[in-house]
């Protein structure tokens, strides 16, 4: 029991790697029930985060840096993730 | 041929391509499927590679591009992005005007 859940588990990763100023995860895994990539129990998350570490940096690069941070978890627990990764005061990320 | 030169080829004989699961008519995941109502919102002529058919090119190009999950959206061999980028772009109107300027807008 209490063993930290996937959210918790990425949440505390994104929070050591970007020092976030905002941030939102949530598990849309029910959403894709049933299928195949959902099938080995990998979840689908939705991460809002807004982190001065992605100031001047391009979205395939602020995706690139959520990707990596994330590296372990997408091995085990993340099946697919849907980012919206932006520095303070960008309007679109 | 290895999984790395087939990319390379893909990519140099197709100025826009997606990579993704399943085909345009046919997607096999969510996040393919917006990424191909995204390009053919901006009448996009564009390439695809099912990943399922060759498991050696989808291993290949997660370390290739630095990008672990798909679909992964290719103009002129650099990559755009996933679907969450491209979705936006297309929302922004940036996706039709990349896609304008290599000549893949029908």
């Amino acid at each position: 029991m209490n063993k930290p859940s996937r959210t918790e588990k990425i949440r505390s990763r994104l929070e050591v790697e970007f020092n976030p100023t905002a941030l939102e995860i949530e598990d849309e895994s029910h959403h894709h029930a049933g299928h195949a990539g959902a099938a080995g129990g990998m979840g689908h998350f939705r991460v809002r985060i807004v982190s001065n570490d992605f100031k001047g940096l391009s979205a395939v690069s602020r995706h690139r840096r959520v990707y990596a941070a994330l590296a372990e978890l997408l091995k085990t627990d993340v099946h697919a993730l849907t980012i919206d990764a932006r520095a303070p005061g960008d309007l679109s990320g | 041929m290895t999984a790395v030169e087939r990319i390379k080829e893909q990519l140099a004989s197709n100025p826009v391509l997606l990579y993704m699961k399943g085909t345009p008519d046919f997607p096999q995941c969510g996040f393919s499927a917006q990424t191909v109502g995204a390009l053919r919102a901006c009448k996009a002529k564009f390439a695809h590679i099912n990943i399922f058919e060759d498991p050696e090119v989808r291993e290949a190009l997660k370390s290739y591009s630095n990008w672990p999950t798909f679909p992964q959206l290719y103009v002129n061999g650099e990559l755009v992005g996933g679907c969450d980028i491209a979705v936006e772009m297309y929302q922004s109107g940036e996706l039709k005007q990349l896609l304008a300027e290599v000549g893949a807008v029908a």
